[in-house]
């Protein structure tokens, strides 16, 4: 599953981020600001109009995503 | 001694521009890199006798840029490009909160090899939220220098300054390789030995979070403070203006008594004193909604406003992160184009650009009061709302709706539809302090009389020459303005505005309102052949609505909501896109659309009446 299928206030661990295309630099500016395999990260917020973008929580970090960007983000559930 | 030059460098939000303005006081330039549209500040200090410049770089995630901000600070750390500046030390500035995402930066900017040291700061909010740094063991982790800084403190740089004035700094050792992962799992560890923090998050952010960002009441909660803050905007400038524009008249007035009747004279009142006062009237009603955005800005949050709105900002072209530029535009456009910078996505930047100038600036302000006063009378309407407060407020919704709209079909001509990135830091909320939002108002306002006097100051004198000369011969009969260059060009327009209801005397005073657009004023008092002072434009509103019909007056507000009668903001547009193509095209389609929508109210208003 990836994050955008993460409801608000529930936590998962990262698994991975999955780039589109060779050059992503989105994909690339995810693993920096944390988003990498392991780390938890908790959906704290959806905005109104359709809960786009999200807030999530990753390190102690707060950053708001569009759905298009939270997708390639991929997780699984705390066990 | 040779002066030492340093460079703050670190991630967004960890307090870097506070401790640049802590070290350097009001001791700053504030001007551009090279080639880019990047705000450059640089500043000095002393420490002993030693001068020391201080380079604040622009915020960065990573040395793998993403935006042009981000290049240049990737450039001036790696050094390859100079910009006139090299600095001996990287003075890493990293949030004592938020460590987990600063540190992996430090660790990125360590392996550079260059002598740097780490400035701990906001260790004062670490303390309030029972964060517990182990700073010797994070020094030894990291494997170069830790100081703790309060950049809101009066002497909570004398660490950082104490460890500069101790000479040369060690190189870092490169003992361990960098890989992308591994830097992660280093900071994990060095958090895991030398910080202990009681939870991730501050209580209170949870806490108020939960309300200003909720669907429903986040928004109320930002109209509310929207509508807050304008109010006072116009409430507490009118004095101040009345102040300057009275004292800049008594001045110009004093002329007279000293310098001959003439052309000296003329120009001195109508060119030079008029231009000043144009120039000076803006400034309150900026810098007092400038000094809401900055403390809004400070406390953390314009992000959220952002956040709340990005989901419909985006619908229609545009991304969260113009809200922070379009807002601005309500006071003036020309820092609501340049606030554009914060925005990284070239073509969301681009797009916002274009649409600031059909905000309600505060110079549209006195042409709507002088014709809703003339034209629309005060009648009250279903018993609470009054007539002309309504207009006013439609000619608001009329610039909102337009911003959106065109934004909206600037989006269906992009090509381009690959990812707009958001990615927006949510920060901690802060209680904003005094030195920063002095400093940072102080910096706009340059900024404003430096863009915006000069050209303002330049075309009043221009325009009062193409309204003087050729001056009228004796027995010319009708205002002088008719004769001289700018009458001219008027009736040489006015045909083509005649389906649009303008007489002839209305497209003359729209060629001085092309300084700026509450000109227009003046001019048309001018025109009528009425003083341009107080008294003339009191009689101004009466003289129109005798020889105005509603459907000219009406046309002419809905020309005042789009053209781009003001050629500070052309030349703004021309500045930051650096493309006379996209400047083109913005004063082709805001000159399209006023013509075509007077074309429609004017229209429709005649068979209507």
């Amino acid at each position: 599953m990836n994050l955008t299928q993460l409801g608000k206030g529930v936590t998962a661990r990262v698994l991975r981020v999955d780039p589109l295309g060779p050059a992503d630099a989105i994909a690339q500016r995810l693993l920096d600001l944390g988003f990498v395999t392991g780390e938890p990260v908790r959906c704290v917020a959806l905005a109104p109009f359709g809960g786009d973008p999200l807030l999530v929580q990753i390190g102690f970090t707060r950053f708001a995503l569009r759905r298009a960007e939270a997708a390639r983000v991929q997780i699984e559930m705390a066990p | 001694m040779k002066p030492l030059d340093i460079a703050l460098v670190g991630n967004p939000n960890c307090g870097k521009t506070a401790l640049f303005n802590l070290l350097t006081g009001s001791r700053q330039k504030v001007a551009n890199y090279a080639g880019v549209t990047v705000e450059r500040k640089e500043g000095q200090f002393f420490l002993d006798k030693r001068s020391v410049r201080v380079l604040d770089l622009p915020g960065a995630y990573s040395l793998n840029a993403n935006s042009p901000d981000e290049a240049i600070t990737r450039n001036i750390c790696l050094g390859t490009h100079d910009y006139g500046f090299h600095p001996d030390i990287l003075v890493c500035v990293v949030d004592a909160t938020n460590l987990r995402l600063h540190l992996r930066f430090v660790l990125e900017l360590k392996a550079l090899g260059k002598p740097m040291l780490v400035a701990l700061n906001m260790m004062d909010a670490a303390g309030k939220r029972g964060i517990v740094i182990d700073t010797a063991k994070l020094e030894q982790a990291l494997g170069v220098p830790v100081v703790e800084t309060v950049a809101v403190a009066s002497h909570g740089a004398d660490a950082l300054k104490q460890a500069l004035s101790e000479g040369a700094l060690p190189l870092p050792s490169l003992d361990m390789p960098m890989v992308e992962h591994d830097s992660h799992q280093q900071v994990r560890q060095i958090l895991a030995d030398a910080v202990s923090m009681p939870r991730t998050t501050a209580a209170f952010d949870d806490a108020v979070d939960r309300w200003l960002l909720h669907p429903v009441f986040g928004l109320l909660a930002l109209v509310s403070v929207l509508s807050f803050m304008f109010q006072p905007v116009y409430d507490w400038a009118a004095p101040f203006q009345d102040g300057i524009s009275n004292s800049v008249a008594w001045v110009s007035g004093q002329a007279g008594q000293w310098v001959p009747q003439g052309v000296l004279l003329s120009l001195l009142q109508n060119g030079i004193f008029a231009g000043l006062g144009t120039v000076l009237e803006f400034l309150p009603q900026i810098l007092i909604l400038f000094a809401f955005i900055l403390a809004l800005e400070e406390t953390g949050y314009l992000p959220r406003a952002a956040f709340l709105l990005d989901r419909l900002m985006f619908a229609c072209g545009l991304t969260g992160r113009s809200f922070i530029p379009l807002l601005s535009s309500y006071a003036c456009a020309i820092p609501g184009i340049m606030a554009t910078r914060s925005i990284q996505d070239p073509r969301d930047r681009l797009a916002t650009i274009m649409v600031a100038p059909l905000t309600t600036c505060s110079a549209r302000l006195p042409v709507y009061t002088l014709l809703i006063g003339a034209f629309i009378p005060a009648q009250k309407v279903f018993g609470v709302f009054n007539m002309q407060g309504l207009v006013l407020f439609g000619l608001y919704v009329f610039g909102i709706v337009s911003v959106f709209g065109v934004a909206w079909v600037m989006k269906r001509f992009n090509r381009n539809d690959s990812d707009h990135a958001l990615l927006l830091e949510l920060p901690s909320y802060r209680v904003p302090n005094a030195r920063d939002l002095l400093i940072g108002l102080w910096d706009r306002m340059r900024i404003f009389l430096r863009r915006v006097g000069g050209i303002i100051f330049t075309l009043t004198v221009l325009l009062w020459f193409l309204s003087s000369y050729p001056a009228a011969p004796e027995g010319f009969t009708g205002p002088a303005i008719d004769y001289s260059f700018a009458g001219r060009i008027g009736h040489f327009l006015a045909p083509l505005f005649a389906p649009i209801g303008f007489n002839w005397q209305i497209v003359v005073a729209l060629i001085p309102g092309m300084a700026a657009r509450e000109v227009a004023v003046s001019g048309l008092a001018t025109v009528y052949a009425l003083s341009g002072d107080d008294g003339g434009i009191s009689q101004l509103g009466g003289i129109l609505a005798s020889q105005w019909s509603l459907a000219t007056a009406l046309s002419v507000l809905t020309w005042y909501v789009f053209a781009p009668q003001c050629i500070s903001t052309i030349a703004t547009i021309k500045r930051e896109t650096n493309s006379w193509k996209y400047t083109g095209i913005a004063v082709f389609y805001l000159f399209g659309l006023a013509y075509l929508f007077s074309l429609l109210v004017y229209q429709l208003a005649m068979a209507l009446a």
